[in-house]
């Protein structure tokens, strides 16, 4: 891999330093995105630390890329902290190897950055699936003229008393100011009894009639919010609440451009420059459905041509650079809503979200219903998040499939990320997931991976000499479908196949030893539930969205199954939530997921009608039948033709190994 | 999708049972991925493969023809493996269909990733 390293000679310590980190970004680069590097020169290059994603703009590393010849590309994925650089000869790249390999850059904050660089086959990038706006989405150029653009901004007076009755004030992370009804942060919603005197400056009324008359917009706003963001701000994924406002939202931006986020619930994400002075005019689905929001940072990528305006941000990485953000004021207008929404979208609407809150399944339909709820469509939505706490393998299942004879055809059902599909290289293995979003991890590795149901698995009978299940039983619910689950995965099993099956255990405390999970242990290994979705606090049940303040995360969730007095079905066992780092008190459960967003990486789906908070983490639910000792060797002996050849308990899992007759 | 996991693959459309099998594959990209050479590890899958399955799969792709049988002492025949390990290991469909032979149901490949997943009244159970 070292194409200057002669063999035979000592390695001072600087060079042993500098192979270290340069093995070290290759792995990184294997790991987390699937980019391979080889051993012999090639014409492309990946250059670590040199990504838009660290600072690092197409001009300045181009200059120093076309010192060692002419650029026949220079491919810069958004928000990655690495290029790739394809030259027209080995020659060539063989030249930029040498000179920059391990060389400082100076990024476009100054900083210095040192340069790593691999050869690799294929300069290659995902390319991003949808690029059409989000529908009911409309950015207007040149919506103002300069001259309307500078009034607004001297009209407003930023250094006024906090006493003032258009309250202002600082956010986290930028600054706010109201007119028509003042906007409460700590229910993201306005008091409609309470408009503030003085309504809407004159200025923008007649602003907006212009509009109304040129048909960008159907309604006159009564109320304005002003945000001021600096370089570095942002704002966090939001749907604005449905019951608050009507359905034509605008936003005008003012004295500089800035980059918005739009993300659909299903993980679409789509970047849109909304360029000074346009008109950003979101109605139906795009005001609805998706989150918009504004990540924090100092400079957006965006396309590097001259005749780019608005729009959206393509996937042409071949085209991609940075651009330095300026103080931008935006003017967002709403129409406070007088009666209730009635939107088609109630999965994110909080006037139609209370729906009953999930009962224990009492038919193979309800069954399924609430795993599509409360596994499928969860996994999918925290997917990145989900992998991200997912790198440890758990030793026991790493030293099954160590020990599996060389050339075994390996299954793993519920793959998840793939974190065991490249354990043991001298196995075939084939993983397959529910969601989508985990496949798609498992591809971006270079596993193969496809997407179905353990219910119903694609793959001829018997021609698997191992399968593993981790962590996966304990999602469906009921002991039907458990007891199905086993079968197809013995089904797929050669006689004298075997498999590992791993589920959590009601009993996190086992021979007097606290499971790693009530230890809250970083350090032991990972058991099935995440180190870190847990937090102090308990979750807010899912669908269920900031009310008129009245919502208390802390008295909402019940320890123990409650049997609901009212309803049509009064015998209807309601599912508890968990809280994170208990033991169980009941074996159906509902476990909360706190949504986390990495900044600047994958952002943050937030559908609850958060705007503004100043910490958002949504939470979402996810169903679990713990098993009780013996519980898990019961089910598998009404498969009949398989025997068990070990149980064991393993850090808060019930496992055991079971052979194909 | 590499052919050696299409071989493993059979449709499971409720009631067609083992009439599933071979997916008829389709493919409107497909990519090679160089894999490293281990003849002990491709020796070991020729025992494993639906035969007539793959050289169908292969005949698809206009692969380099596919022998109708194993040869005799393939194990030892490396001229054989190395064809073997391409066909099995290096060819990966990015895009493309795979089409249950009994019900006709087709289930798209994108992106490498074959999603197999049935509506409700086409499961088994």
């Amino acid at each position: 891999m070292n194409i200057n390293h002669n063999g035979g000679l000592k390695l001072n310590k600087m060079e042993k330093k500098f192979l270290r980190k340069q093995s070290k970004a290759r792995h990184v680069l294997l790991k987390h995105e699937g980019i391979q590097a080889v051993s012999y020169p090639t014409q492309s290059l990946v250059i670590a630390n040199g990504g838009l994603g660290n600072g690092v703009s197409r001009k300045q590393l181009l200059l120093a890329l076309e010192k060692c010849g002419p650029v026949e590309a220079l491919l810069m994925p958004p928000n990655k902290p690495y290029a790739f650089v394809i030259y027209k000869t080995v020659e060539e790249s063989k030249k930029t190897y040498a000179t920059l390999n391990g060389k400082e850059i100076i990024d476009d904050l100054g900083q210095k950055i040192i340069l790593y660089l691999n050869f690799v086959e294929q300069a290659q990038w995902k390319k991003l699936g949808l690029q059409a706006l989000p529908p009911g989405l409309l950015v207007v150029e040149e919506s103002v003229s300069s001259e309307d653009e500078k009034m607004l901004l001297e009209s407003v007076n930023w250094t006024e008393d906090t006493g003032n009755q258009n309250f202002q004030k600082s956010l986290k992370h930028r600054r706010v100011k109201h007119f028509g009804y003042e906007f409460h942060y700590e229910n993201n919603t306005v008091d409609k009894d309470k408009p503030l005197p003085g309504g809407l400056p004159d200025i923008c009324n007649s602003i907006l009639e212009k509009w109304l008359k040129e048909g960008y917009i159907k309604h006159k706003p009564d109320q304005l919010t002003i945000n001021q963001y600096e370089p570095g701000h942002g704002i966090p994924a939001h749907i604005d609440t449905h019951s608050a406002f009507e359905d034509e939202i605008i936003s005008l931006s003012l004295g500089s451009e800035i980059v918005m986020d739009f993300k659909h619930p299903e993980g679409d994400t789509v970047q849109v420059m909304l360029p000074r002075r346009s008109l950003l005019v979101m109605t139906g689905e795009s005001r609805y459905l998706w989150t918009h929001g504004i990540t924090p940072r100092k400079f957006d990528t965006v396309p590097a041509s001259e005749q780019f305006k608005g729009g959206i941000i393509t996937s042409d990485i071949g085209d991609l650079t940075l651009s330095k953000r300026g103080i931008r004021t935006s003017f967002t207008f709403r129409k406070v809503r007088r009666v209730p929404c009635n939107c088609s979208y109630s999965s994110v609407c909080d006037r139609q979200g209370k729906t009953t809150p999930p009962c224990l399944p009492e038919s193979s339909k309800e069954a399924w219903q609430l795993e599509r709820e409360h596994v499928h469509r969860v996994y999918d939505l925290i997917a990145r998040h989900f992998s991200s706490t997912r790198h440890s393998p758990w030793p026991r299942i790493v030293e099954f499939l160590k020990a599996l004879p060389s050339g075994s055809v390996v299954a793993d059902i519920g793959c998840g990320n793939g974190k065991y599909l490249g354990i043991n290289k001298d196995l075939y293995m084939v993983g397959c997931d529910r969601s989508q979003n985990l496949v798609d991890i498992c591809r971006e590795r270079q596993f193969q991976a496809l997407v179905c149901d353990a219910l119903s698995l694609p793959f001829r009978s018997g021609s698997f000499d191992a399968c593993i299940s981790i962590a996966v039983i304990h999602h469906f619910s009921t002991v039907e479908r458990r007891v199905a689950a086993l079968q197809e995965l013995a089904r797929l099993l050669r006689p004298g196949g075997q498999a590992l099956i791993y589920v959590w255990a009601m009993e996190q405390e086992y021979k007097n030893q606290k499971s790693s999970y009530l230890k809250g242990s970083k350090t032991s290994h990972e058991d099935e539930e995440e180190i870190n979705s847990d937090t102090s606090t308990e979750g807010l049940p899912v669908n269920h969205m900031p009310d008129g303040g009245s919502e208390d995360p802390g008295s909402s969730v019940p320890s123990a199954v409650n049997i609901k007095e009212e309803g049509c079905n009064p015998r209807k066992v309601e599912l508890p939530v968990h809280t994170n780092r208990t033991c169980f008190h009941s074996q159906d459960v509902l476990v909360p997921w706190h949504l986390k967003g990495n900044p600047g990486k994958d952002k943050t789906v937030e559908p609850f009608g958060l705007a503004g908070c100043p910490d958002p983490s949504p939470v979402f639910h996810r169903y679990y039948h713990v098993f009780c000792d013996g519980e898990l060797e019961a089910s598998c002996q009404a498969l009949g033709d398989v025997s068990i050849l070990k149980s064991y308990y393993d850090q808060g899992n019930w496992c055991v190994v079971l052979q194909k007759l | 999708m590499k052919l050696l996991t299409h071989n493993l693959l059979s449709s499971h459309v409720r009631g067609v049972g083992t009439r599933g099998f071979p997916l008829r594959l389709q493919a409107t990209e497909v990519r090679i991925n160089p894999v490293e050479f281990n003849p002990d590890f491709v020796a070991r899958m020729i025992p494993k493969v639906e035969w007539a399955a793959l050289v169908q799969a292969a005949d698809t792709l206009n692969l380099a023809e596919v022998p109708k049988e194993p040869t005799e002492g393939y194990e030892h025949d490396e001229t054989f493996l190395r064809k073997m390990h391409h066909v099995l290991l290096e060819v990966d469909v990015l895009e493309g269909t795979l089409q249950c032979p009994e019900s006709g149901r087709l289930f798209p490949i994108s992106r490498g990733i074959p999603n197999m997943l049935l509506n409700d009244e086409e499961t088994e159970t």
